[in-house]
């Protein structure tokens, strides 16, 4: 099992450590919905150094990354970042990924935990041209400070005018509470927020300096329990969940995030059809009606015939209402009755909502 | 972690309470903590039979559903509603928040549950 440098940090502090893709992390502190409720409202610190880094550098870089990626990173500026998902040959996703410009021929792509050697062996498999692919995971410790207040928290421990670093972009070599750190105003909660990436010597100092700065705003560490309720809210795709190997970006609702006429990519083919034909199945967000939380897997129905699964269904701290996503079948009507979610022994009714159920206040 | 010691306990972490053929059942203390923030309570209804083992309801917490089971067989005759509207009870007052009361015909079969020391020690074992 994998621990990142704050394992002893978290336990001291009294954290449930739960497996989580081979890493052992906290998955809440005090409460779930406390530590939600701290990221909506103040401010929350998560330790996210599971996440992995791989580092694309080379004359090829660029031209490598657009081959892989279902979005386009051709056009963007340096010190940018673009999120897409990666897709295999038959639209199936490998993993969504953050990818940072770091100069025109270096590119930093962040990955989730458990898909990092994955995509790491991937990326080997679809190397050409001049091009360096490192897995420097191990070479970055990476801390997500997220919510209304995160902006102000940081910028007691930095000189550098933390306003300055708009929505889904970075700055690198950024002294912030005497450490080192490229810091990118992005995250995984649906609230405003920076993600911190450094030396992994460095990261229990930092975290302990923010935790202090942050006591007068409410701050809370906080667990992978609440980022998936937050992320959830904001109806933000989890690997597996609502996108997997058999589960293409078009089903899942990031058809945004893939640029058919970019030019040709992995998955382009498969996608374009996908795109012409129409997909078979599509997510939609729904709101529990009876008594009951839908949870991950359990099977919906529209007027007694099932038509899909939850891909993700919790308790919502924010709205207060039992919700989920559902992969469902395209071709039927889905009006304003009819719907349910197979609970245990029970058919429960549920109803669409608009997806996300909570929207962001972040800046742009 | 509180234990009772006025209390009986199961292995599945649940407390019962005897008051001679009629028994109450709640969750401990060390099984509110570990489920963390309780969102959701299933209960049956009056009137519903079990046996021992069987699970009688549902305590969902935010990341999980866990069952809940009746440690020996009977039959429920009252059904606490109060934590249908308010599930957070069980996490603030694990041992006032019982789920059921069962009517059992057979008390011997009490004798398989834990005393507090017992469950006390059945717990740091687990943990």
């Amino acid at each position: 099992m994998k621990e990142t440098p704050l394992y002893k940090t978290h336990v001291d502090a009294g954290a449930k450590m739960i497996d989580f893709g081979g890493w052992m992390m906290p998955v809440q502190y005090t409460s779930i919905i406390d530590e939600h409720r701290a990221v909506r409202e103040g401010a929350g610190i998560f330790d996210v150094s599971h996440m992995g880094e791989i580092l694309i550098e080379g004359r090829d870089a660029k031209a490598f990354l657009q081959n892989i990626l279902t979005n386009d990173v051709s056009k963007i500026g340096t010190n940018r970042i673009v999120y897409s998902p990666i897709c295999y040959p038959d639209g199936g996703v490998v993993d969504d990924v953050l990818v940072y410009k770091l100069h025109d021929e270096k590119f930093l792509v962040v990955a989730n935990a458990a898909n990092t050697d994955k995509d790491y062996e991937w990326f080997l498999d679809n190397k050409r041209g001049d091009v360096e692919v490192v897995n420097v995971s191990e070479d970055y410790a990476q801390l997500a400070v997220q919510g209304p207040k995160a902006e102000k928290i940081l910028q007691e421990l930095t000189d550098y005018n933390m306003g300055g670093i708009k929505f889904f972009r970075f700055v690198e070599d950024i002294e912030i509470g005497g450490v080192n750190a490229l810091i990118s105003r992005t995250g995984y909660t649906g609230e405003d927020g920076f993600e911190l990436y450094m030396s992994p010597e460095h990261v229990v100092g930092l975290w302990q300096a923010i935790i202090e700065a942050g006591q007068k705003f409410g701050l809370m560490p906080a667990g992978l329990g609440a980022r998936d309720t937050l992320r959830f809210e904001a109806a933000l795709p989890l690997y597996g969940h609502e996108i997997s190997k058999d589960i293409s970006p078009f089903e899942g609702g990031l058809g945004n995030f893939v640029k058919l006429e970019k030019g040709n990519f992995i998955g382009r083919d498969a996608l374009a059809t996908q795109k012409e034909r129409g997909v078979p199945r599509k997510l939609v967000g729904f709101e529990m009606v009876d008594r009951g939380i839908a949870r991950e897997g359990y099977e919906v129905l529209l007027d007694g015939e099932p038509v899909g699964h939850v891909t993700s269904g919790s308790y919502s701290p924010s709205l207060d209402k039992n919700l989920g996503m559902a992969l469902v079948k395209s071709d039927y009507e889905y009006g304003d009755s009819g719907l349910e979610v197979a609970v245990r022994k029970r058919r429960l009714k549920a109803r669409l909502v608009k997806l996300p159920f909570y929207t962001k206040q972040y800046k742009k | 972690m509180e234990v009772r010691e006025d209390l009986k306990y199961s292995k599945d972490h649940e407390w019962i309470k005897i008051e001679g053929n009629k028994i109450y059942i709640g969750i401990t203390d060390y099984a509110q903590d570990s489920l963390g923030d309780v969102v959701f309570v299933e209960l049956p209804e009056v009137g519903e039979e079990f046996d021992a083992e069987e699970a009688f309801g549902v305590v969902e917490s935010v990341k999980a559903a866990s069952d809940v089971y009746v440690p020996i067989s009977g039959t429920v005759v009252e059904v606490n509603e109060e934590l249908e509207d308010m599930p957070e009870k069980v996490n603030e007052e694990p041992y006032e928040s019982w789920f059921i009361a069962m009517e059992i015909e057979d008390t011997s079969e009490l004798d398989s549950l834990m005393d507090w020391e017992a469950y006390r020690k059945f717990c740091e074992e687990e943990a």
